[in-house]
């Protein structure tokens, strides 16, 4: 039976659900191709629901409902909240390009949406091995269709398969490595998984075997090495628009998750799982980076790019245990600068999807690197936003992708380890590798010759968000204090509780 | 906010002024906004002058306020007799460098002057930061306007140059931020740089910092071997941005050394200077030769300045205090003289498009004014005495006899070399009679690049002829600086 079911920690969700079905049931009675209605209130949604969520974070308080299985702490609230804003962005976004083909004809783009952020939400504020997995199906489910979403289209729907097939084998993984847990320790819950595991009743070789699983189906489901090889498939094939919803709030929730299921749950574990993440980050650094460079589609570019990023916060994911010996302190600066990593990643790779998305005009879609050509002579103001973007992704300061590098440098280094310091200089020769590719943008708006004199149009929200979020990435770059703080302050929380 | 901020935040806000405004915006009120931008960020730094204490070697004019608590980073600046006269020059360069493309930029200048203006301040930041983390900041930062500038209104290779430029100073910086970090933690959790030097090292620990700061610094600076990419960027930069780099960033290297290697490693300082000396004689001796047969002038004079720079950085790491003021004073006449060499070169370039030297012959005759100013800079870069190249190089072969004869006997050939170099580049391209049509039908400089040569004349022969304000200033700093360096860190 459950007790204690506690409405409140599920507010958020319930929003979310309700008008997911009413959306779809308003968006019946929208005549227009664009689809207005749908997308306003969809946005007024996420945006209450990303209001609540703050609300929530900064009253601080961390309680448990529906007998355990959510939890609502200042860690999930806040990715929540973000997350909500970053669907919100995204919608912004991609409306135009779903719009001028002819994507929004049934409005499936923006309950998808909403239910994929219901899915998110739901991973993220799981306390429970199934509610973490209803909540990963959820998404991805909602993602397999958002990706097949034009059907005439050959490569989206190839790209779709790709996903459905590999998705459906890493859940698999996930669901495996689960169950054997679950066999071990004779629980679904996170926390008395964690117990079970800290008593040592249990059988290590048990363990390590439901171990592997779950790590690698997180690897799959983050597209770490070397389960990446969908990721720039999808990226590449799905609509830009599409790519923008895959690409970034997703991001935040498969975060949220292994901190759950490695922090809160297997934590005792970690000597394990830590040589694991640490293999995975090697290898994303490696190819994610040296791959990038070969590219010459900017999608599949920023595709590698996202596998290089995800090998960096993984490093600072793994750097919070040392010689097995857990310290809060230490902890909470390595998760907090991996929160930091993400939540900074989804902010710079929006608004540099979304300045492709602005670029891909009717009939021509504008994602290959030399189609960004002058593109500061035609546009300079969305050129100067993908060139923050871009550096900021590099690490170069004064941008925020700079202080997040930082931050998982500093816990590598700090965890004392020469093994992590060592790799600490690996991932910094690994960005300048990096840092080539990205330059390679910015020589092609900033100095290469226009092949067309059209300058960019955009609609009005399109373009206060773009720079607004363009904006963000500077100004948090000047003052990255507060973030860095907030992220922090949610860890420890977080892992106090 | 104090003057310091004010120093570094005025250009970059008018920076960013000229950024904002539109393409249909009136060049011309691009170029006069530029000019007040540059204007009012040399006069905030003027109080610095007069309110700069002398004969101490505390750090002056110290702005400190929290800035990203996490990490317990500090907004702090300060100058002291090592870095104060950094700020004027920089602001004094920028001024120079906007009079200087008035004209002859003529695409997308609101982005052009911008650029400038925010390389500025951000130079100006390096110089006063006093928080390690602040200052790697500000060092990075200057990477992506002068990526910029050299790609967008650069030469015909500008990409090559541009990508050449970035990766080889982020891979040195890269490396330094590690040691940050490093330092960071082994301080208990401080980036205030004045308590590093403080820190206790171990021999190893001193040796690895030594070299993770040396692969950022010798790379800017930039020291043989890894002087490579500056002759390559200097020939593709416009005239500006040669100017700039030669004049100022070059500095942000050689400013390294001082406040973080020496002082924060002595030992491995110490005990690695024969390596520091060795590759500065090398850059003296070898790259003087390289520069003699260059075709290009660019060329020719960016050599010269990898030649000039290991003058630097030979005098700070023979430990002794003229040496060390020597090396300042000839990073700051070689912001004057050298920046002046690279604006030559953009006025003749400006009129017959073409830096070979064999296209010109006997452009005095047609250009008797400018042909003055001409060979008052080359006087000036091969030391003549009376001029600011004078001073530092004397200082620092004096400075280096004192050491060890030989060495001085290898640094002194540079006067050699220096004068060999100039004077045969000068004959070539300045006397004799006109050597082609072009040169014949040469205009003298207008009035607004005489005022740009002239400035730099009257800095350049005020400098040599007085050098003491310059040398007052810095004398307090640099005697504690080596009597810190002198005390080892291990027991």
């Amino acid at each position: 039976m459950i007790d204690n079911i506690s409405w409140l920690a599920v507010y958020p969700e319930i929003v979310l659900l309700v008008m997911g079905c009413v959306i779809a049931l308003v968006d019946l009675g929208v005549a227009s191709s664009r689809r207005t209605a749908t997308y306003v209130l969809t946005v007024l949604t996420l945006g209450v629901v990303a209001a609540l969520e703050a609300l929530y974070a900064t009253s601080g308080n961390t309680f448990y409902g529906w007998g355990n299985m959510v939890v609502s702490d200042a860690m999930g609230n806040w990715l929540k909240c973000f997350a909500a804003l970053a669907m919100i962005a995204t919608l912004v976004y991609g409306r135009p390009y779903a719009a001028d083909r002819d994507m929004l004809r049934g409005g499936e783009l923006f309950t998808l949406a909403i239910f994929a952020t219901l899915g998110m939400f739901v991973m993220i504020s799981a306390n429970n091995f199934l509610v973490i997995y209803l909540g990963l199906e959820l998404l991805t489910l909602s993602s397999y269709a958002l990706v097949a979403l034009r059907r005439d289209h050959e490569a989206s729907v190839e790209a779709a398969m790709k996903y459905f097939v590999l998705g459906a084998m890493a859940s698999g993984f996930l669901l495996y490595g689960m169950s054997m847990l679950y066999g071990a320790t004779g629980s679904l819950d996170i926390g008395e998984v964690f117990k079970a595991i800290n008593a040592g009743q249990i059988r290590h070789q048990v363990l390590v075997f439901g171990l592997v699983f779950i790590v690698a189906g997180l690897a799959f489901k983050m597209g770490a090495v070397p389960f990446h090889m969908w990721i720039p498939d999808v990226y590449h094939g799905a609509p830009t628009a599409v790519t923008l919803i895959i690409g970034g709030a997703p991001k935040l929730a498969a975060f949220a998750v292994t901190i759950r299921l490695l922090v809160d749950g297997l934590l005792p574990l970690a000597i394990d799982w830590q040589q694991m993440l640490a293999v995975l980050a090697i290898g994303s650094l490696f190819v994610g980076n040296v791959m990038g460079v070969m590219q010459s589609n900017l999608k599949r570019m920023l595709a590698y790019s996202t596998i290089s990023h995800m090998g960096f916060m993984l490093l600072g994911l793994m750097s919070g245990v040392v010689n097995g010996q857990v310290d809060a302190a230490t902890a909470g600066n390595a998760y907090s600068s991996a929160m930091f990593y993400v939540v900074t990643y989804v902010l710079t790779a929006l608004p540099a999807f979304g300045v492709i998305v602005l670029l891909a005009r009717e009939g021509f879609e504008s994602e290959e690197i030399d189609d960004f050509a002058g593109l500061n002579q035609r546009s300079p103001l969305y050129a100067g936003v993908m060139a923050v973007c871009l550096f900021s992704l590099a690490g170069i300061p004064p941008l925020v992708g700079f202080y997040a590098k930082l931050s998982v440098l500093q816990a590598l280094v700090a965890s004392g380890s020469g093994f992590n310091i060592a790799l600490a200089v690996y991932a910094v020769i690994m960005s300048l590798i990096g840092a080539f590719y990205y330059l390679r943008v910015v020589k092609v708006m900033y100095f290469d010759q226009p092949l067309t004199a059209s300058t960019v149009a955009a609609p009005m929200d399109v373009r206060m968000v773009l720079t607004f979020n363009g904006a963000l990435v500077l100004v948090l770059g000047l003052l990255p204090g507060g973030l860095m703080a907030l992220c922090t302050d949610a860890i420890v929380r977080a892992l106090a509780s | 906010m104090g003057l310091l901020s004010f120093a570094i935040w005025t250009p970059i806000a008018f920076g960013c002024m000229l950024l904002l405004m539109g393409r249909e915006e009136d060049v011309k009120a691009v170029r006069w906004l530029a000019l007040i931008g540059a204007l009012a960020g040399l006069a905030v730094t003027l109080p610095l002058y007069t309110g700069f204490e002398v004969g101490t070697a505390a750090m002056q004019f110290v702005e400190k306020a929290p800035w990203i608590g996490r990490f317990n980073v500090f907004y702090h600046l300060g100058v002291d007799g090592l870095s104060f006269w950094f700020v004027p020059l920089t602001a004094f360069i920028t001024v120079i460098v906007v009079i200087a493309s008035w004209q002859n930029i003529t695409e997308r200048v609101n982005q052009y002057m911008g650029a400038f203006l925010i390389l500025s301040g951000l130079m100006i930041g390096v110089f006063s930061a006093l928080d390690g983390l602040l200052f790697y900041v500000f060092f990075e930062a200057t990477l992506i306007p002068m990526y910029l500038i050299i790609g967008i209104w650069g030469g015909p290779n500008k990409i090559y140059a541009a990508f050449k430029f970035f990766l080889y100073t982020l891979l040195g910086s890269l490396l330094t931020l590690i040691a940050i970090i490093y330092l960071y933690i082994q301080s208990g959790g401080s980036f205030d740089i004045q308590a590093w030097h403080q820190l206790p090292l171990s021999s190893t620990a001193q040796t690895l910092v030594f070299f993770a700061f040396f692969a950022a610094f010798a790379v800017k600076v930039p020291m043989w071997p890894v002087h490579t990419w500056l002759p390559d960027v200097h020939v593709e930069a416009p005239t500006g941005g040669s100017a700039v780099l030669a004049a100022i960033m070059l500095k942000l290297g050689a400013y390294g050394f001082l406040r973080f290697s020496m002082p924060i490693a002595p030992d491995a300082a110490r005990e690695w200077a024969w390596l520091i000396i060795g590759l500065s004689l090398t850059a003296v001796i070898y790259v003087g030769l390289v520069a003699m047969v260059q075709k290009d002038m660019k060329k020719l004079v960016a050599y010269s300045s990898v030649a000039h720079m290991g003058f630097v950085t030979l005098g700070f790491f023979i430990f002794n205090d003229l040496g060390v003021s020597g090396g300042i004073v000839q990073m700051i006449a070689h912001g004057f003289v050298s920046g002046a060499m690279f604006l030559c070169i953009g006025v003749l370039y400006d009129r017959v498009h073409s830096r070979e030297i064999a296209a010109y012959g006997g452009v005095v005759n047609t250009m008797p004014k400018f042909g003055a100013f001409a060979l008052l800079f080359f006087m000036a870069n091969c030391g003549l005495p009376g001029t600011a190249g004078f001073v530092g190089e004397w200082m620092v072969i004096l400075a280096a006899v004192k050491f060890n004869f030989w060495t001085g006997l290898a640094a002194a050939t540079a006067l050699i070399w220096g004068a060999a170099y100039s004077l045969w580049m000068f004959k070539r391209v300045y006397l004799g009679a006109p050597g082609n049509a072009n040169v014949r039908a040469l205009k003298d400089i207008n009035g607004r690049e005489f005022l740009v040569l002239g400035l730099l004349a009257v800095a350049t022969l005020y400098m040599g002829i007085y050098p003491k304000p310059f040398t007052d200033v810095m004398d307090a700093s640099v005697a504690q600086l080596l009597q810190h360096v002198a005390q080892s860190k291990l027991h």
